[in-house]
């Protein structure tokens, strides 16, 4: 691989230079028009699209939308948007929102999304906090994705998931699939909340309360929690290390007979890991806790358990960052993610705009027969894409389906 | 299934053609309220219907507000409640004799009210949570057949599962049936698609696989509540649309806005102040005396830590503005604060636009409403990082005991409020917070505390502690009266409040994504 050798210190200055070079020749103008269009089965999705772009100097401009492909491509290369956005699906074309009267113009539909954010978890990990992430606290973004892209596709049923780094510290789920577009409000809701486990603010610690039995899709969770738990919280986090998190953990407890046994015989310093001293935690409690059924797996969940930013899926209005914008902090591109392929994704690896255009310039003076390839392909975008494409062969499969169903005339339900 | 666009003509329910006062809806005596009601009524009768279904309709938001939804107590408390009013004790009768002047009545008021309740955001979740409740409660005294025969009438009967489904499905339907997982076996289930019940969705009382829900025949009644709920709520939307033409009726538009008003009482939303001036150095100390418990705690973890996120600084910011804190003292106020932990062009840049914008100086220019109690309990709960939220609500109960301690509260103070939160009744604990830290002995003064706003909390105790200034206006907040309360109705807020929040993301929650990952 080019630019292996050397690891790439990403300039937050030279982005105004980078920008139109990567607009130019790098941003899959092609798949990203595919995705969007949906085959033109619902018309006029494309162009009723809002996107809005965050320019440089932190001019913000909302209500865009370009008729085809060729528009797109040409007022983003003309715009080097440091940010893109994408909204919801209007009655009219955005772009010419002010000559309709207001209450004519209605968000009609998106695809449901998720956020989940590495700064939410800020509570629960004790190796970096807000922006920042590492290789510690990495695995809760894979076990979000896991429990949530099992939700989605046993629970509700979707089969279009669209996941994607946002380039900095957390992930993004687009569930494309036409019931999750056409969701209401109310509805976006109710799958956020189904999805949420993790309740409360700064004034309630323990944020977890399980009822019994354990509702299926939960049971499913902590099934998924279990396999990485041990791995994570005790050897990765540490989590039971000192007597301050080991205090955090015991808060969760609520039958005080038993934590005052526990502080009393000063359990957990007669071990000498987090790991050990979790297993004499679940082994103890499964025996002796009466009023407190599943403290183990009250503490998994606070731990570990996906946090949505349930306000970014409610709102069918609601913008969300686009895939394949580069993060301006970062330099790194917002690069799908195989859901089936977490462990194989690290996000320090995730490739940065300088990088891949100096692989361009490296790769093109080399290769002179493949003049047909597209330039992401020559660079470490090209995973990435496989990702997108695989995602989109099988969505072109739904309209294809669509179409023969509209061919045949058939009544909707 | 789209029930769509047949509420356009609701405009008309007060002045259509003569025609004989006609109702040809035979059948059930609950109904989805989908054909708006023809046939002409006098400006008297709009109004009466109007003001009796209101009276209904707050009898439901008393009940709920004082006692935990579905108990018993709640139950029996809601059905004397309507029953005093005199719609509501028609409205729970279920005898099946055909009262045609009664469904005239039901369906003539609800459409009026959704008309006066259509215009803002505020009012219209209002109207269909009371609505819906109603709905709910009148539907579960309805005997099994009646219930069947409404789904039937409606195009909502399921066909149950078969047996061998239901024994293959035992222990998932078991483990998501909660505390009845009981009568799994003796009750039958229906499949439907997850979209037709919501609330069990969102509440996850119910086993989902492959976008089809396991339903028991016990929660049918959230089919019914979900097609309900999208239906009023599209029909709201087209009605807000269709609101325009009404102003050309003088006589009509005066009266919906005054009937509107009168759930809210006042929104706190003044342009003048009802203290006078306060100034970005008196927060502080007014924030230790008359600030509810919420609006401290807001306001301590502000001065603690320097920031406030973005729930915290609307609750926080929208409550500040309503006590009579300006654009300009509000600007220095939050910029002294946050940038001791960061730099001026920063807090410009991020923060300084949502400032202007919650006093409609930005983005669409609405003037925003300050959270009423109601608003901060039931939408937008905290999450971690959070520290907005109702104190009796989202707090721990041992945390708050605590807080309250720590504020020398007594122990028998601090025990009866800890009771109040633990039974639910979350704004009858604050009254009792403002009793106690007000002093409040005399038993006929805490019978008139009653806590249904932040603002009002505020004025109440600047009041007690200031002695009334004059000019105030008194705060009306007596729930159990109505009281009619006769303002203008052009005022610049009304006005803007009229064409936005239809759709469902405003530029608020837009400034909250761009503060995302930037």
């Amino acid at each position: 691989m080019p630019g292996e050798e050397k690891e790439h210190v990403y300039d937050a200055a030279s982005l105004p230079d980078l920008l139109p070079i990567y607009y130019k020749r790098l941003f899959p103008y092609g798949p990203y028009f595919k995705w969007l269009n949906y085959g033109g089965v619902p018309k006029n999705y494309f162009c009723n699209r809002e996107f809005s772009f965050t320019l440089k100097d932190d001019v913000y401009i909302r209500y865009q939308s370009f008729s085809d492909q060729q528009e797109l491509e040409k007022e983003i290369q003309k715009r080097c948007p440091y940010k893109i956005d994408i909204g919801a699906v209007f009655t009219h074309r955005p772009k010419d929102h002010k000559t309709v009267k207001p209450a004519a113009f209605q968000a009609q539909e998106k695809e449901l999304v998720f956020d989940i954010d590495m700064t939410d978890y800020d509570d629960v990990r004790f190796c970096c906090s807000g922006a920042d992430i590492c290789p510690k606290c990495w695995p809760l973004m894979q076990i979000a994705i896991k429990i949530v892209n099992r939700a989605l596709r046993e629970d509700f049923g979707f089969k279009h998931l669209f996941w994607v780094y946002s380039g900095r510290r957390g992930i993004h789920c687009w569930v494309c699939d036409e019931t999750a577009r056409k969701l209401s409000q109310t509805g976006r809701s109710a799958i956020a909340e189904y999805l949420s486990v993790v309740k409360g603010g700064e004034n309630q610690t323990k944020k977890v309360a399980l009822e019994s039995p354990i509702h299926p899709s939960i049971r499913k969770a902590i099934e998924i929690i279990e396999e990485r738990f041990v791995s994570y919280a005790a050897d990765k986090q540490d989590f039971l290390g000192d007597e301050e998190k080991q205090k955090k953990v015991m808060a969760m407890c609520t039958e005080e007979g038993f934590k005052d046994m526990w502080e009393r015989k000063d359990v957990f310093n007669r071990f000498d890991s987090s790991n050990k001293r979790w297993q004499a935690l679940c082994k103890k409690s499964e025996e002796t806790l009466e009023s407190q059924k599943y403290l183990k797996e009250e503490i998994m969940l606070q731990y570990v358990y996906p946090r949505l930013d349930v306000n970014v899926s409610k709102g069918v209005n609601h913008l969300l960052k686009s895939p394949f914008c580069v993060h301006p902090k970062t330099g790194r591109v917002c690069v799908p993610i195989d859901p089936d392929n977490i462990d194989s994704f690290d996000p320090f690896k995730v490739p940065t705009i300088s990088a891949i255009i100096e692989e361009l310039n490296t790769t093109e003076s080399k290769d002179e027969d493949g003049k047909k390839i597209k330039d992401y392909k020559k660079t470490s975008l090209a995973g990435s894409m496989a990702v997108f494409e695989k995602f989109l062969i099988s969505l072109e499969n739904s309209w294809k389906g669509k179409k023969l169903e509209e061919s045949d005339k058939k009544m909707e339900f | 299934m789209d029930f769509a666009g047949n509420t356009a003509n609701s405009k008309k329910s007060g002045r259509s053609t003569r025609n004989k006062k006609q109702f040809n809806r035979v059948g059930h005596n609950l109904q989805f309220y989908k054909i708006p009601p023809t046939g002409e009524i006098s400006l008297q009768e709009f109004e009466e219907y109007a003001i009796d279904r209101l009276k209904v309709l707050k009898a439901v938001e008393v009940a709920g507000i004082r006692l935990m939804k579905g108990s018993n107590e709640y139950t029996q408390k809601l059905q004397d409640e309507l029953k005093k009013t005199s719609l509501g004790h028609d409205l729970i009768r279920i005898d099946k004799k055909e009262d045609k002047d009664f469904r005239q009545k039901d369906l003539v008021s609800h459409f009026i009210l959704r008309l006066a309740y259509c215009r803002s955001e505020e009012l219209r979740r209002w109207f269909m949570q009371q609505e819906l409740e109603l709905f709910r409660f009148r539907f579960l005294r309805e005997g099994s057949d009646s219930r069947d025969e409404f789904l039937r009438e409606n195009c909502l009967n399921y066909e149950p599962i078969s047996d061998d489904l239901k024994t293959e499905l035992d222990a998932e339907l078991r483990a998501a049936a909660g505390n009845k997982s009981g009568v799994v076996d003796t009750i039958e289930y229906f499949k439907v698609p997850f979209t037709e019940v919501f609330d069990l969705v969102s509440k996850r009382k119910v086993y989902l696989e492959d976008g089809y829900a396991y339903v028991s025949r016990d929660d049918m009644i959230s089919i019914v509540i979900t097609h309900y709920r999208s239906h009023l709520s599209h029909s709201l939307a087209v009605t807000t649309r269709a609101l325009p033409h009404l102003e050309e009726d003088g006589r009509l538009l005066p009266m919906l806005c005054g009937l509107s008003k009168r759930y809210l009482g006042q929104d706190f939303n003044a342009k003048k102040s009802n203290v006078g001036e306060i100034t970005a150095d008196m927060i502080e100390m007014l924030s230790k005396k008359s600030f509810p418990l919420c609006m401290q705690q807001l306001h301590q973890s502000l001065r603690q830590n320097h920031h406030l996120r973005h729930g915290g600084r609307q609750q926080y910011g929208l409550f500040l503005k309503g006590i009579g804190v300006s654009l300009e003292e509000a600007m220095r106020f939050w910029r002294t604060e946050f940038c001791k932990a960061m730099d001026v062009d920063k807090f410009d840049k991020q923060y300084s636009y949502n400032i202007r914008h919650n006093y409609g100086k930005e983005g669409k220019r609405t003037n925003y409403t300050p959270y009423s109690c109601m608003k901060i309990i039931t939408t937008n709960p905290p999450g971690p990082g959070d520290f907005h939220g109702c104190p009796f609500k989202h707090m721990e109960v041992d945390m708050l005991a605590q807080k309250l301690r720590g504020q020398h509260i007594s122990k028998d103070n601090v025990e009866k409020i800890t009771k109040c939160v633990k039974t639910g009744h979350y704004q009858i604990a604050c009254a009792q917070y403002f009793e106690a830290t007000h002093n409040i002995r005399n038993p006929e003064d805490s019978a008139s505390i009653n806590i249904n706003h932040p603002n009002g909390y505020f004025l109440d105790s600047y009041k007690l502690l200031n002695g009334p200034k004059e000019g105030t206006k008194p705060v009306p907040n007596t729930p159990k009266v109505i009281k009619v309360k006769v303002e203008g109705t052009g005022t610049p807020s009304s006005q803007t409040n009229k064409q936005s929040d239809l759709n469902d993301m405003d530029d608020d929650d837009l400034i909250a994504s761009m503060e995302t990952d930037m």
